[in-house]
């Protein structure tokens, strides 16, 4: 095969490669992409119930318990809006009152929270970007990491 | 003392990496002697960072307390292990393995590279020389790890519980070892652009170190997914999680590029693809530690990062991005390419299967970055998960693995397709046979029955390659030893591979999980099992307290005493959980220890969750096979290395 055939060969095969990677991808973003809310900016947006996003906040101190049934009850807050939330599996070892966390679930008609997952770090120390941005956005944040109550 | 002495190494070790490159530079005019003093300064560069590294070491062994590295992440009570695995559980100890790993590749490559020509030989020392100087430079000047404290304290602030286990102990080591790996092959390509009309003969010299790098990325890869898998008590073992995809982008950038390397190796061909794949794997893995290290991305594997860091790393990677292509369009169209091959032969299949991977490999950076392009895009905090890359990048990875057969069996220059079919219609038949089992079970979807089938093809598919080389039907077994090394290395990997795809899409396809509220005595039924929780007692490790459930399995599995624990890291003030797994030929049950809930006026209850994986042991064992036939084809091709073909 000449050079020449072989730059076709090249071209033959990437451009329909690619055509069909980036419609698989186009069609899964614009399906499959989860929305971030802090607790305020889900309020305000109504997100429909149903629909598969994040919340993220802080764990409301003094606000989870373990129903009897199983799983973990708690409310999420960045200290303006707080919402109710369900898990039914067993939260991460690092799930504090006080600290970060990220429920990715989706609303119930109720207007509680039903997670399917539960997302805190493996270090105590960590505070995910989204959940700081939330923070900040609902005016309660202080510069060195420490949310203000 | 020893710490003044590490630090002093450390600069030590920068200043003759700079002189590595320097020398490596004005060598290529042709000086024997100045290339002789460029490769003493990279044996001298690992020396001094041998020296640094065995200091900081040291530091954490005698607990010295004085280093803020040290309080930071060691403790008194921790194991041995772990206060010598904790040196680089952290980053900045973590930072001063890759520079001692960078420097160990760079005298390595330059002392095993004599049958190179000296100018290319003397190009590749100084690129080496780089990207050592830039690693060393970033550990003194953004991540030193040798800083005293003022005041120090009598205690530490414990090493990550997390990150106190044996896989992750050596997770780092591994992944590290294919990282900089990959940049002793970009070495070999920026010399070989940098020079004119090199094609084959860097090629040759470089890949071995990319199979050696690829091989370590598959130990470190399947490592840090094994710990997920048992020590996160989530039942998984991969989430499609940014800094899991860091770690894959060059995995399945190196894949291409060890294969490419071959058509380059053996018939010269494709030498500008295989240095264009050179530099992007070498660029992904820079990207990966900026991903994992800046902590821009939202990860479940995230650490306490520090943003500021993220911007020198990102100035490496756009350097080595940049740079590198840059000069690979200058050059690279001047690049002898002189290989004649056929629409249909083996060279056109790897080079189908080339693009197929490049293009599945970007399909996992787009969705791994679209999270950043969507907030400085639409302002929307998103994230993208497991059903993206099912969606995209399982396809395109279905229609490589289809091909795979095809390919080994295909002759180089010229192939024809109807001896290619007559080989593998016992493969077809296996395919079929499996997707058909697979698809009989119950709550089967497509993908999996599709998924298992592809992986059936592929293990039936590697095994034929291996019949077919020893005689076909005058099959001799003597035959099959005397087969090359790198023929057995190729069959074992892609068998392994199938073995993983199997085991991924029956685990996915089939997974179960429930959780049980349990008191002392009850009984559960799960999976065919009978478990019974027969006590929880307490215990004490040896820098942690134990709460231990023992349960009792009766059923497949069985009988057995199922034993998971919470912990209680009181230093690092972190509960972890130890999940208990019991292995049959059908999957693995595993049991995880949850909270304790609150009590009415009845008996105190735990909540158990029991998850039952598939399969599981072929995704890892098939791992294992991938590292392992990548293990015989880097002795092949040692040994191949020196021979010209001409």
């Amino acid at each position: 095969m000449r050079p020449r055939t072989r730059r076709l060969l090249f071209i033959g095969v990437s451009v329909p490669l690619i055509a069909v990677a980036g419609l698989l991808a186009m069609t899964a973003l614009r399906d499959q992409v989860v929305f971030f809310y802090g607790p305020s900016e889900a309020r305000e947006k109504q997100v429909p119930a149903g629909q598969n996003i994040r919340l993220g906040g802080l764990v409301e101190p003094g606000s989870v318990s373990t129903p009897a049934t199983g799983g973990i009850a708690f409310r999420v807050t960045d200290n303006v809006v707080s919402i109710p939330v369900e898990y039914a599996g067993a939260p991460p070892d690092l799930f504090r009152e006080g600290q970060g966390v990220v429920a990715e679930g989706a609303f119930t008609s109720t207007g509680g929270f039903k997670a399917s997952r539960v997302l805190a770090k493996h270090d105590e120390t960590y505070m995910p970007p989204e959940v700081a941005q939330a923070l900040k956005d609902a005016g309660r944040w202080q510069e060195g990491g420490e949310p203000s109550s | 003392m020893s710490v003044e002495l590490g630090h002093f190494a450390a600069i030590l070790a920068f200043t003759l990496a700079l002189a590595q490159c320097g020398l490596g530079f004005t060598a290529v005019a042709g000086s024997p002697a100045l290339a002789a003093s460029a490769r003493a300064a990279s044996a001298g560069a690992l020396a001094a960072c041998a020296v640094a590294f065995a200091c900081l070491v040291a530091a954490y062994v005698r607990s010295d307390f004085s280093l803020v590295n040290v309080v930071a992440n060691s403790h008194t009570d921790k194991p041995l292990l772990y206060r010598i695995a904790g040196t680089w559980g952290n980053h900045e100890g973590s930072m001063l393995l890759w520079c001692l790993i960078a420097t160990g590749f760079a005298a390595a490559a330059a002392r095993f590279s004599q049958h190179l020509e000296p100018a290319l030989r003397a190009r590749m020392i100084a690129v080496m020389g780089i990207v050592t100087a830039a690693s060393l430079a970033y550990l003194l000047f953004a991540s030193n790890p040798f800083l005293r404290i003022a005041d120090p304290p009598l205690q530490g602030a414990d090493l990550n519980p997390l990150l106190q286990d044996p896989a992750l102990a050596l997770h780092p080591p591994f992944l590290y070892l294919g990282y900089v790996g990959f940049s002793v092959v970009f070495a070999f390509a920026i010399a070989g652009l940098l020079g004119e009309g090199a094609g084959r003969d860097w090629a040759r010299a470089a890949r071995p170190w990319a199979i050696a790098a690829w091989c370590f990325l598959t130990v470190g890869i399947t490592l840090g997914s094994y710990w997920a898998y048992y020590e996160l008590g989530w039942g998984g073992y991969w989430f499609w999680d940014p800094v899991e995809n860091a770690s894959f982008m060059p995995w399945l950038a190196g894949a291409a590029l060890v294969h490419s390397s071959i058509v380059t190796a053996r018939r010269g061909g494709l030498a500008a693809w295989t240095a264009l794949l050179a530099i992007i794997t070498f660029t992904l893995c820079l990207l990966g530690a900026f991903l994992v290290r800046s902590g821009i991305l939202t990860s479940v594997h995230a650490f306490a990062v520090d943003p500021t860091r993220g911007a020198a790393i990102l100035a490496m990677v756009a350097a080595a991005g940049i740079g590198g292509l840059a000069l690979y369009a200058w050059k690279a169209p001047k690049a002898a390419d002189d290989a004649e091959f056929d629409l249909l032969s083996r060279e056109s299949a790897l080079v189908v299967n080339n693009l197929a991977l490049t293009v599945s490999c970007a399909t996992v950076l787009v969705g791994t970055l679209y999270p950043l392009f969507a907030e400085y895009v639409f302002g929307a905090a998103v994230s993208v998960g497991p059903p993206y890359f099912n969606l995209t990048f399982a396809p395109l990875m279905a229609a490589v693995m289809l091909l795979i057969p095809a390919a080994t069996l295909s002759a180089w220059r010229r192939a024809a397709l109807a001896p290619v079919a007559r080989r593998l219609w016992v493969a077809g038949l296996a395919a079929v046979a499996v997707a058909v089992w697979v698809g009989l079970q119950p709550d089967a979807a497509l993908g999996p029955v599709i998924g298992a089938g592809v992986g059936a093809w592929l293990v039936a598919g590697a095994v034929t390659d291996l019949v077919v080389r020893a005689g076909g039907r005058g099959f001799r077994p003597q035959a099959l030893v005397r087969l090359p090394l790198r023929v057995h290395g190729a069959a074992i990997a892609h068998a392994g591979l199938g073995l993983l795809a199997i085991g991924a899409c029956v685990e996915l396809g089939f997974r179960r999980e429930q959780m049980s509220p349990m008191a002392v005595g009850d009984t559960v039924l799960f999976q065919g099992a009978r478990i019974t929780l027969e006590r929880v007692e307490a215990d004490e490790g040896p820098n942690f307290y134990i709460d231990r459930a023992v349960l009792r399995l009766e059923g497949p599995g069985g009988p057995r005493l199922l034993m998971p624990e919470r912990r209680f890291y009181p230093a690092a003030n972190q509960p972890t959980g130890e999940v208990a797994i019991t292995s049959t030929l059908r999957g693995d049950l595993y049991v995880a220890f949850g909270e304790t809930l609150s009590q009415g006026d009845g008996p105190m209850r735990w909540s158990m969750r029991f998850y039952f994986n598939p399969l599981i042991n072929f995704v890892f064992g098939g791992a294992l096979l991938i590292a392992l036939g990548s293990a015989l084809a880097l002795v092949s091709a040692v040994r191949n290395r020196q021979v010209a073909t001409p």
